[in-house]
């Protein structure tokens, strides 16, 4: 890929478009179009080399205020699109935005399929747990019994846990942050975009129109630290106020513990992101009992699809040298003179 | 002037031979006789032996039918001769039915007087009444009007291989060559073609190798040396124009026609694409020439191999996706994201019977309509329908020319007939053939990503990557030069307008109409696709006889030859034979307003030159 020098760095400026942005004022699309923003300069590769392609859904808008090469695609394909477009041209840093609609409803076959096969694109998932740009119906991800115009009854359905299904894809980087961590968020970013593979990251985002306050036990001040679990590799699950809570493990099951009174640190599960066990274990913590884990679930390396496809086309063209005369001619010839 | 034939296996001429200037051959028998290879072994055969050819396989879309049942019954018709031809023929001249279900459901097309050879001990009472008859037909009488040879094939082939420790059931896969042998030699057909075959075929087995060998040349040797047959026949070759030729199917020459096309626009080739009859040959082939810098993407459904497609046509590619009807309903929506993104994408749908599953191994044309106007809003696509096997070559040329000059989606429309059907084709000279040129705009200075050709209206094609061109491009409407999202009324009308005329422009790529016959007349047949051979011999058979009739066959389907209203009108009548219930013909009467008429036919298989022929003579009565 081709590398910028320091003196060429850009600047978060250099990544924003003259597009008004429309998102609804208050959205948590701003905060992570941002934060997206701060970091690209930090990947050290020029704009022109960075791709964002979009589904639909208001945050699929995403492109339009990107300064790089965009494509605001059609529902639900964005990764269908970013992977034709990666195979052929690996040198671009391909990202694919999405929604929980767009990504788990009507692109679902395409998310999992790209998951698996590994192509090395980012996915950002913002997960509003809403319909935003269809003005409020329940998505994928919402709790089972939502009330909106679509459901005046409350939604029969269960939700999907979207870290568990790129888990279950066999994904090699599975991440979650959340709009308004800021700090958070750009970290998550930059090792989804050092990750070699696909990247899944999941974005809680709050749609403060049509679903105010999804994530807002998460995301106050007040309560943040008692319901946010943040993974780091190699470290115990520590979390609370007081750093006073923790997870442990025990007949299978992750439970909560209060450190000094039921257990100490040695007791806590130490984070391994290579571990594809506790990856799912900590997918399913969710409140009220559990704080919800934010951070790198899952990493791990395989090779990419693309590298693989490469290698077979060296392999083939050093067994037999591309000859368009000697592949029109195969088969039994005649001549008519 | 033509070069003689190969020289035939067995050199010992004992029999005269009778010479025939075309002859209709089908091998019929259970999905698990092996009749395709048959079939196409013959085929080559035929080609190497100099004659002009044209081949119809048919068979079950189920892998295995019950063995010995009418459901399972799979055939393949060589038209062979010594002059040009342009149907597999309508009538048999002799048939090789392997058990009474491929009797049954085929001598109804075998000629009076027809040569009719068959297994005999497969005419047993288990298989007859799985065939539903109530009497062995070799005995009863119900065959006097053609010439039966009763041949034990599966014995001889069990003798010829009895010195093996084969088991019975790999003998008994062998008869299928004793057969061919056969039949090779009652033509006189060279089998060296098809011992190379086996050779390859077979490479890892070489006790397949031998015993597939030992067999078609027994039967080759039993035609000379049993009494059964008192002559051979003899097909000699056709004047084709000179070159050097090779057999080639209709999804063949597509995949080789797109690898030559990214070759000479220098660019790899990236085909999206999922499973469906009659498409995925065409995915295999082009899976197996990696060297090319080809790329196969086998999606996860066919929105994603369309969807891999435009990606890699974004990013430079010559990007092409394959399927059939089934696949074309859930392509509908990233076409129409090609044409307002204005990429270059090439969609080949090779037609089979619909509606929905429909007929999977079934040849048919009704995804015309699909095709032109199958997606929502204004929403104006290239057309491109080949005429012949070979000439799906030519088409993916064309294909991927117009889509890459006038940054557009091309569809192809092929169909079950032409993928499968088999015909000589010329080898072109590859310096002869045109590059294709792909010109990425990299100045950044007065661009815009709408900025269009005056000539072509087409928009520049800059790929991720340019430094300074770094721009966005969706299924929004656009603001007609910047490309920026706008809901403009007039900027709407504008960009629907410029977009239909860009497409309509490209009419002046098309040469002019060519009318094959008379430029006036009382009648004039119009085909499209995969109609041509037939309608072309019945023209042909009709201008002989010294009616006036001509033929007229477009290529390009959208837009339509400039000139063809103006030739169409030259004639009193126009006649639109269709595999469907006709839908050029509605487009011809709309754009013209000119009072063509159907004929149409709708079974999985295609016209009889006899069906073309009976109705321009009604027609030319009335
Ligand atoms: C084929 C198709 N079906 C339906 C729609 C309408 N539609 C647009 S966005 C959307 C849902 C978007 O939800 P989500 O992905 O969660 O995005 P958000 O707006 O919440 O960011 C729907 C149903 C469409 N554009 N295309
Ligand atoms: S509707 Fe919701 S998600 Fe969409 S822009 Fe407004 S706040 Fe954001
Ligand atoms: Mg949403």
């Amino acid at each position: 890929m081709n590398v910028l020098g320091p003196a060429q760095k850009l600047t978060r400026k250099d990544f924003v478009t003259d597009q008004d942005v429309r998102w609804c004022p208050g959205c948590g699309d701003y905060a992570i179009l941002a934060q997206v923003q701060k970091v690209m300069p930090e990947l050290g590769i020029p704009r022109e080399n960075i791709v964002f392609i979009s589904g639909i859904g208001c945050s699929s808008r995403f492109p339009y205020y990107m300064n790089t090469y965009g494509f605001h695609s059609i529902h639900g394909r964005a990764p269908a699109i970013a992977s034709g477009l990666k195979i052929t041209r690996p040198e671009l840093s391909v990202w694919v935005i999405t929604g929980d609609g767009d990504g788990l409803s009507i692109g679902g076959n395409h998310l999992i399929h790209a998951l698996r096969r590994n192509v090395d694109v980012k996915i950002l998932l913002f997960n509003n747990r809403i319909y935003g740009l269809t003005k409020g119906q329940y998505s994928p991800t919402s709790e089972q019994g939502k009330v909106t115009k679509s459901t005046p009854y409350g939604s029969a359905d269960y939700p999907f846990n979207p870290i568990a299904i790129a888990l279950g894809a066999q994904a090699t980087f599975v991440a979650r942050s959340i709009d308004v961590e800021a700090k958070h968020l750009q970290d998550t970013l930059l090792r989804a975009y050092r990750h070699k593979g696909t990247a899944f990251v999941e974005i809680l985002q709050n749609c403060n129109i049509f679903n105010d306050g999804a994530f807002s036990s998460l995301t106050e001040k007040e309560t943040k630290a008692d319901t946010q679990l943040v993974l780091e590799h190699g470290k115990p699950l520590i979390f609370g106020k007081n750093r006073d809570k923790g997870i442990r493990l025990r007949d299978g099951k992750l439970q909560v513990v209060e450190l000094g009174q039921d257990a100490t640190e040695s007791d806590l599960v130490v984070h391994d992101e290579t571990d594809a066990g506790l990856a799912f274990l900590l997918s399913q913590l969710a409140a009220p009992d559990f704080p919800t884990p934010i951070g790198v679930f899952r990493a791990v390396t395989r090779p990419t699809y693309e590298e693989i496809v490469r290698g077979q086309i060296q392999t083939a063209k050093s067994r037999r040298p591309p000859d368009l005369d000697a592949l029109l001619r195969q088969g039994d010839l005649w001549t008519v003179s | 002037m033509s070069v003689p034939p190969a020289e035939p296996a067995v050199k010992q001429q004992v029999k005269p031979r009778v010479e025939r200037d075309h002859v209709v051959i089908r091998f019929a028998g259970d999905s698990g006789d092996g009749m395709q290879v048959a079939g196409m072994q013959f085929t080559n055969e035929s080609a190497i032996a100099g004659n002009d050819l044209s081949t119809l396989p048919d068979f079950p879309a189920e892998i295995r039918a019950p063995a010995g049942t009418l459901a399972g019954v799979s055939g393949f018709q060589v038209n062979f001769a010594s002059h040009e031809i342009f149907t597999p023929g309508d009538d048999l001249d002799v048939l090789v039915a392997m058990n009474p279900a491929a009797l049954k459901m085929n001598v109804g097309d075998l000629k009076p007087n027809g040569i009719l050879i068959v297994d005999r001990e497969q005419f047993n009472e288990q298989n007859l009444r799985k065939a539903g008859y109530e009497s062995n037909p070799l005995e009863d009488g119900s065959l006097a009007k053609y010439q039966v040879y009763p041949v034990d094939i599966s014995k001889l082939t069990a003798l010829t291989l009895r010195d093996t420790n084969l088991p019975a059931r790999t003998v008994n896969r062998c008869k299928n060559f004793f057969a061919l042998g056969l039949v090779s030699w009652l033509f006189q057909r060279p089998i060296e073609p098809t011992q190379k075959w086996i050779a390859s075929r077979f490479q890892k087995r070489p006790e397949l190798v031998e015993a597939n060998q030992r067999v078609l040349q027994a039967g080759y040797h039993f035609g000379e040396t049993s009494e059964l047959f008192a002559s051979a026949f003899e097909v000699k070759p056709a004047r084709l124009e000179p070159g050097t030729y090779r057999n080639i199917t209709g999804n063949s020459a597509l995949a080789l026609g797109f690898v030559v096309a990214a070759r000479k626009a220098g660019r790899p080739l990236f085909l999206g694409s999922y499973p469906i009859t009659p498409a995925s040959d065409i995915l295999h082939e082009l899976a197996a020439l990696k060297e090319f810098d080809v790329y196969t993407f086998q999606a996860e459904d066919e929105i994603a191999g369309i969807g891999a497609a435009l990606g890699a046509a974004f990013g430079g590619a010559i990007a092409v996706t394959t399927t059939s009807g089934p696949g074309m309903c859930l392509k509908a929506e990233t076409i129409n994201l090609a044409v307002s993104v204005e990429l270059p994408l090439v969609i080949c749908d090779i037609q089979r019977g619909g509606p929905s599953t429909g007929l999977p191994t079934k040849t048919e044309q009704a995804d015309l309509l699909m095709a032109l106007y199958g997606r929502n809003s204004e929403s104006p696509v290239v057309v491109l329908a080949p005429a012949t096997p070979a000439d799906c070559f030519s088409i993916a040329l064309e294909a991927v020319q117009i889509a890459v000059k006038y940054m557009t989606p091309v569809i192809i429309l092929s169909d079950g007939y032409l993928a499968n059907g088999a015909e000589p084709w010329r080898l072109p000279n590859l310096e002869e053939l045109p590059d294709i040129r792909v010109e990425f705009r990299t100045d950044p200075r007065g661009y815009y990503p709408y900025l269009r050709d005056p000539m072509t209206l087409s928009r520049p094609w800059v790929i991720p990557g340019t430094p300074g061109l770094e721009h966005r491009i969706g299924g929004l409407e656009k603001e007609h030069l910047t490309g920026n999202v706008s809901y403009a009324p007039v900027n709407h009308e504008q960009m629907v307008r410029v977009r239909a005329r860009k497409i309509a422009g490209i009419a002046r790529e098309i040469p002019p109409t060519k009318i094959i016959g008379p430029s006036t007349g009382d009648l004039v047949v119009l085909g499209w696709g995969s109609t041509y051979g037939p309608i072309e011999a019945a023209v042909r058979k009709a201008q002989a006889e010294g009616k006036s009739v001509s033929h007229v066959h477009v290529r390009h389907l959208n837009p339509l030859p400039s000139d063809l209203g103006e030739v169409l009108r030259r004639f009193r009548k126009v006649l639109v034979p269709e595999m469907n219930l006709g839908q050029l013909v509605r487009v011809i009467r709309s754009e013209y307003l000119i009072d063509a008429v159907g004929l149409n036919k709708i079974q999985g298989l295609p016209f009889k030159e006899a069906e073309i022929s009976r109705r321009i003579e009604q027609m030319l009565e009335g």
